[in-house]
C-alpha cells in the first residue's frame, strides 16, 4: 500500500477501533448484559460460532437478493432515463409518478409481493430493485441533461445525429453523475433486501435478524447486521473502482 | 500595400443581384430575429464571396452570435432570407456549415486524435479509420506529438486548436467562428491567430468570424463588418486587402493597417 492509501485508510480505521474501544468500555464498567447490548468480543465470537451454521448461507443469499436486485434496476433505470431523456412527452407523463412512487413505502409493498411471489427470491428481487432505481434514474437523468447545449449544438453542425449524440456525447459525458447514483444505490440495496426477507424468507441475515431478535439473540443480530454493511461497503467500493476504471477523466477539470 | 477602406452604406440595397452567382458563399437579406420583445438583429443584408472571410465586430449584445446561429441553421431568421451555397432551408444550411463556438467544448474521455475525428463518426466512418484518417491534418497543424493526449493535458491554446481542427475536419464549405480565441490569453491568442491564418490559407473555406478584437477582425477577414448594439444592424462595412504574404508582426505595424484599425475602433464606440 502507498502512503496516500495509508492516509486515506488508516484515519477512519482508527475512528471504528476508538468507537468499539469506548463501546466495550461502557460495557464492562457498566456490567451490561450480553442479552441487551453485546461487547464487540462478544458479537465476533458469535459471527465466528454462527458463521458455518447459519450465517455463510445467509450472507450467501441476501448477497444474490442485493446483487441480482440492483443489477436488475439498473437495467431497468437505464432505459427509463434513455426513454425520459429522449422524449418530452414521456417526461411529463412519467416523471411525476416516478417521485410519487418514491414515496410509497417500501415495507408496505414488501409484505403484498411475499403474498403475491411467496418465499421465493422473486419477491426480494423486486423490492431491492425498487428500492434502487430511484436514486440511479434521477441521477442518470440529471447527468444526461447537465450537458453543455453548445457541445449539444457543436454535434448538430459536425453532423451528429440523435442517436450519435445519445452515444458520443450525452451517454459518456452523463456516467460520473450515473455512478454517483449507483454509489447512492448500493447503500439502499442490502436495505430492500432485509426488508424483503422480514416479509417473509426461509434464509437471509433479514430472515436471521427477524430470528434472533424474540431469542434475546443480541449479539447474532449484531454479527447480521455487521454483515450488512460489509456487503454494502464491497459494492460501493467495486463501484467506486468501477468508475475509476470507466471515466479516467473525471474530476480532472472540465475545460 | 493598399487598404481600400471606406464605410459602405448600411444596407447593400437594390443594387445587389437579385440571384446569387455560383460564387457567392454566404447571402443574407433583410434578416431580423427577435426573441420575445427583445430584438437581436434587425434588417441585416450581407454577402460573403466564396472562401471568403469575413469578421463581425460589435458591441456585446449586438446578436453577433444569433447571426451565426442563422446562418449555421441551428436557428432560423424571423424575417428574411439566408442563401448558404444556394440553399435556403435550414437543414441544408446546417449540412454545409461547421460551428465553433468560444469554449473549447472538446470531449474530456476522447485524446485529441477522437476528438478531432468526431464529425468523421457522426458521418458513418469507423472509430479506428476516423482516427487515421484525421491523423495526417493533426500531424499537419502541429499536434502530432499531442495526438494521443487529454484535453485536460492540453493547454487553452492547444485545446482551441483541436477545437478548429474538429471544425475543419467535419468537411464543410463554410466555418461559422464565434470569438474561437475570446478566451484565450493575449500571447496565446496572438500565435493562434497567425495559426489560423496559415490553416485557412491551407484549406480554404467560406468563413465568417464573430469577435470583439478589431485587430483580430482586421487579421482574419478579408471583409469587416461593424454591427451596432441591439437591435443589431449592420452600421458599417470595410474590405481589407493586405498582402497575402505578411507576417501578423508587420500588418501591425503597416500604416494601412493602423489607419483602418484607428476607423473601426471610432465606429466601434459610435455604435455602442
Amino acid at each position: 500500500m502507498t502512503a496516500a492509501t495509508w492516509r486515506r485508510v488508516l484515519p477512519p480505521a482508527l475512528v471504528v477501533l476508538a468507537i468499539a474501544g469506548i463501546w466495550d468500555l461502557v460495557i464492562h464498567l457498566g456490567n451490561v448484559q450480553d442479552y441487551i447490548f453485546p461487547s464487540v468480543e462478544n458479537v465476533f465470537r458469535s459471527l465466528f460460532r454462527n458463521w458455518s451454521p447459519v450465517l455463510a448461507s445467509a450472507l450467501w443469499v441476501t448477497f444474490q437478493e442485493m446483487l441480482f436486485g440492483f443489477l436488475i434496476s439498473v437495467v431497468v433505470a437505464v432505459l427509463f432515463a434513455v426513454g425520459l431523456h429522449s422524449s418530452a412527452t414521456l417526461r411529463t407523463a412519467i416523471y411525476p409518478l416516478l417521485i410519487g412512487s418514491q414515496a410509497v413505502p417500501i415495507v408496505v409493498i414488501a409484505p403484498i409481493l411475499a403474498i403475491i411471489f411467496g418465499y421465493s427470491i422473486t419477491p426480494k428481487l423486486i423490492v431491492v430493485a425498487i428500492t434502487c432505481f430511484f436514486p440511479i434514474v434521477v441521477n442518470l437523468v440529471d447527468g444526461l441533461a447537465s450537458i453543455d447545449p453548445d457541445l449539444i449544438k457543436v454535434m448538430r453542425t459536425l453532423d451528429g445525429s440523435r442517436l450519435a449524440t445519445l452515444w458520443r456525447v450525452e451517454a459518456p459525458g452523463a456516467l460520473p453523475s450515473f455512478f454517483s447514483g449507483l454509489r447512492i444505490a448500493a447503500v439502499y440495496a442490502p436495505i430492500g433486501a432485509v426488508f424483503g426477507e422480514f416479509a417473509g424468507s426461509q434464509n437471509g441475515l433479514g430472515y436471521v435478524l427477524i430470528q434472533a431478535v424474540p431469542q434475546l439473540a443480541t449479539d447474532l443480530v449484531f454479527a447480521a447486521v455487521f454483515l450488512l454493511t460489509v456487503l454494502s461497503i464491497i459494492l460501493f467500493v467495486t463501484l467506486t473502482m468501477l468508475e475509476r476504471i470507466c471515466c479516467p477523466w473525471a474530476g480532472k477539470g472540465k475545460s | 500595400m493598399t487598404s481600400i477602406g471606406g464605410p459602405a452604406a448600411g444596407r447593400p440595397g437594390p443594387d445587389s443581384p437579385a440571384t446569387p452567382e455560383p460564387d457567392t458563399g454566404i447571402r443574407l437579406r433583410d434578416v431580423g430575429r427577435a426573441f420575445g420583445p427583445t430584438v437581436a438583429v434587425k434588417g441585416v443584408s450581407l454577402t460573403v464571396p466564396l472562401h471568403g472571410h469575413l469578421a463581425i465586430i460589435g458591441p456585446s449584445g449586438c446578436g453577433k452570435s444569433t447571426l451565426l446561429n442563422i446562418i449555421s441553421g441551428l436557428d432560423d431568421p424571423g424575417e428574411g432570407t439566408v442563401d448558404v451555397l444556394g440553399v435556403t432551408a435550414a437543414a441544408g444550411r446546417l449540412r454545409r456549415c461547421a460551428w465553433m463556438p468560444q469554449r473549447d467544448l472538446l470531449l474530456p474521455w476522447r485524446d485529441v486524435l477522437g476528438n478531432a475525428a468526431l464529425a468523421l463518426e457522426n458521418q458513418g466512418v469507423r472509430r479506428k479509420a476516423a482516427r487515421s484518417q484525421v491523423a495526417e491534418l493533426v500531424e499537419r497543424f502541429g499536434l502530432g506529438s499531442f495526438e494521443r493526449k487529454l484535453p485536460h493535458q492540453l493547454s487553452g491554446g492547444m485545446r482551441q486548436r483541436v477545437s478548429f481542427l474538429r471544425t475543419l475536419v467535419a468537411g464543410k464549405e463554410v466555418l461559422l467562428l464565434d470569438e474561437p480565441f475570446g478566451a484565450l490569453d493575449a500571447i496565446t491568442r496572438a500565435d493562434l491567430q497567425q495559426w489560423l491564418r496559415t490553416a485557412l490559407e491551407a484549406e480554404p473555406r467560406t468563413t465568417v468570424l464573430v469577435t470583439h478584437d478589431v485587430e483580430e477582425a482586421l487579421l482574419l477577414g478579408s471583409q469587416v463588418i461593424v454591427m451596432s448594439a441591439r437591435p443589431g444592424r449592420v452600421a458599417a462595412q470595410y474590405t481589407t486587402q493586405f498582402p497575402a504574404g505578411a507576417s501578423r508582426r508587420e500588418l501591425l505595424r503597416s500604416p494601412e493597417f493602423t489607419e483602418l484599425r484607428d476607423e473601426l475602433l471610432a465606429r466601434l464606440e459610435e455604435a455602442s
